[in-house]
């Protein structure tokens, strides 16, 4: 048998438990591929649990196993590095919970969170770096840490409910979709929901819109008496917080 | 070739504090990292990393390599460990032989490899590469294995000729050479005859669990005394080596590793003053 062959047959053993790709490793080789088998999933199984802690903690222990180990027999790891497997999970928990939507918004929030843990550093704006920004042509380069998600759920108060070992709210649909804004403070993942002006914010800012079409549009929407500052407030807290990396003047 | 016996540890986020907050260092020669776990854009495992190497040396210790890959190894996990290296200057940088990717499948495990011929080829090919990206030696560790391929040659043949072919190091897993001996039912003895023990730059110790059938390669309690013993035949074969221990599960307070570390200094000084 040449080295790819085997190592296709080993791929089935694993993926699919294929006996006939067993068999041809030989007679004795039964409880040395079990212990292959057990390694690979338990591996998997592992990685997903901590990566979900929160999901996990509310589907229970049961559920959650159920979960992963429909998804480690339906998306085998293709990645070098296992930070790569959680990424999908969300996928898998929405086919598995189409009625209750929290559970990959859940997922998703978790995600993006443990991906802005390893994302990469930038340098902190300082009071300098905005001294002589030209404002209508800036554009606000945000941190890259910086992702938003989406979320028809309290799945964000699921989420800290949980992680400060409180009892969780039921599940709940919001009355209006949400975003929520997740980034990394220093050396630490947060969230937060952002109110729908400054979520439409965001969004036209991730677009490349300069700070001075986003003035534009939030004086269109709250008005010419509040939008300045509302605009002016935001911006503030945007670079407070940490959410931007970067000014370009366009 | 190092100077004299080294004593090391693998670093594991279980043990950050301890590396990081004392007044003074940690009293290793080294620590070892999972090369994986760092082989990221940024954030908190790199920070950690930086402030451990301002301190120790650091040797990388690769998983995912998969030098085995009958298809190759991934341009973008090359790159990634180089970017890594270029930062942290390691003592080594190591991996495994065996094979966890094929095609777009990767196992996150350790897989065994045939002895053969045409799989010597492929892992030369593939450590060829390697040092020529990285721009040096690598060290390849002996695996623990729970099935054994039919091959054309014994482990320690195969690993001297990918020495003398690619001019890389070993890492010699004690512990892997008692679980494979075990399960495979050859001679310990006869592998540290039969391995270049010129080319051996490091030394991993670690325990193992008995299963059903087999010895597993756990990394989860103590060395055990017949690792122990055969770390002994080992250093009498071998010159002097970066020794360390590696423990990844059920991770025991600083002091306990320490200790053990203790233990294979005495082991060495025994076999120095044997050897004077």
């Amino acid at each position: 048998m040449s080295l790819a062959a085997l190592q296709r047959d080993f791929r089935s053993w694993l993926t699919a438990e294929a006996s006939d790709a067993a068999a041809r490793f030989g007679k004795h080789t039964a409880p040395g591929l079990a212990v292959y088998l057990n390694n690979y999933r338990g591996q998997l199984m592992t990685c997903l649990a901590q990566s979900f802690g929160a999901v996990r903690a509310w589907l229970g222990d049961t559920a959650f196993d159920g979960a992963a180990a429909t998804h480690i027999d339906r998306r085998p790891p293709h990645s070098w590095t296992l930070d790569a497997y959680p990424i999908e999970f969300p996928d898998t928990l929405d086919t598995l919970y189409p009625q209750d939507p929290e559970v990959a918004e859940l997922a998703r929030l978790e995600r993006d969170l443990g991906l802005a843990f390893v994302a990469r550093d930038a340098a902190q704006l300082t009071l300098p770096d905005i001294a002589h920004v030209d404002w209508s042509s800036a554009i606000l380069e945000l941190a890259p840490t910086f992702s938003l998600l989406p979320v028809t759920t309290n799945a964000g108060a699921i989420w800290a409910a949980i992680e400060s070992e409180q009892t969780p709210p039921a599940a709940a649909i919001l009355d209006v979709p949400a975003v929520l804004a997740i980034w990394r403070k220093d050396y630490s993942p947060t969230f937060r929901t952002l109110d729908p002006v400054e979520a439409r914010a965001m969004f036209r800012l991730t677009d490349g819109r300069t700070f001075g079409e986003i003035c534009a549009a939030i004086v269109h929407e709250v008005g010419e008496v509040d939008g300045p500052q509302v605009a002016g407030n935001l911006l503030g807290r945007w670079i407070a917080e940490g959410m931007i990396g970067s000014i370009k003047e366009r | 070739m190092l100077e004299r016996h080294q004593f090391g540890l693998g670093l594991r986020k279980p043990l950050y504090r301890d590396f990081l907050d004392g007044r003074t260092a940690v009293a290793v020669d080294f620590v070892e990292v999972i090369s994986e776990n760092f082989m990221v854009d940024g954030g908190r495992p790199l920070n950690v990393l930086r402030r451990v190497r301002e301190r120790h040396p650091v040797a990388l210790h690769g998983v995912s390599m998969s030098l085995g890959s009958a298809d190759g190894l991934r341009d973008d996990y090359l790159e990634r460990l180089r970017s890594l290296a270029d930062m942290i200057e390691p003592l080594f940088i190591s991996d495994h032989l065996s094979w966890s990717r094929f095609e777009l499948f990767n196992s996150h495990d350790l897989l065994p490899l045939p002895y053969t011929w045409e799989a010597l080829d492929v892992v030369c090919g593939n450590v060829h590469r390697t040092q020529d990206m990285l721009g040096r030696t690598i060290l390849i560790e002996n695996p623990s294995s729970y099935v054994s391929l039919p091959g054309e040659m014994a482990e320690w043949e195969f690993l001297e000729a990918i020495c003398e072919r690619t001019g890389c190091g070993l890492l010699l897993d004690v512990n892997n050479i008692y679980v494979s001996a075990r399960n495979h039912g050859f001679d310990a003895q006869a592998y540290l005859s039969g391995i270049p023990a010129a080319r051996v730059r490091q030394i991993h110790l670690a325990g193992h669990s008995q299963g059903r059938e087999l010895l597993i390669d756990t990394h989860d309690r103590p060395v055990p005394d017949p690792v122990w013993s055969l770390y002994a035949s080992a250093l009498e074969r071998v010159g002097p080596v970066a020794t360390m221990i590696e423990r990844d599960d059920d991770i025991p307070p600083l002091p306990e590793l320490l200790a053990e570390i203790e233990v294979a200094r005495a082991i060495a000084r025994g076999n120095l003053r044997s050897a004077a």
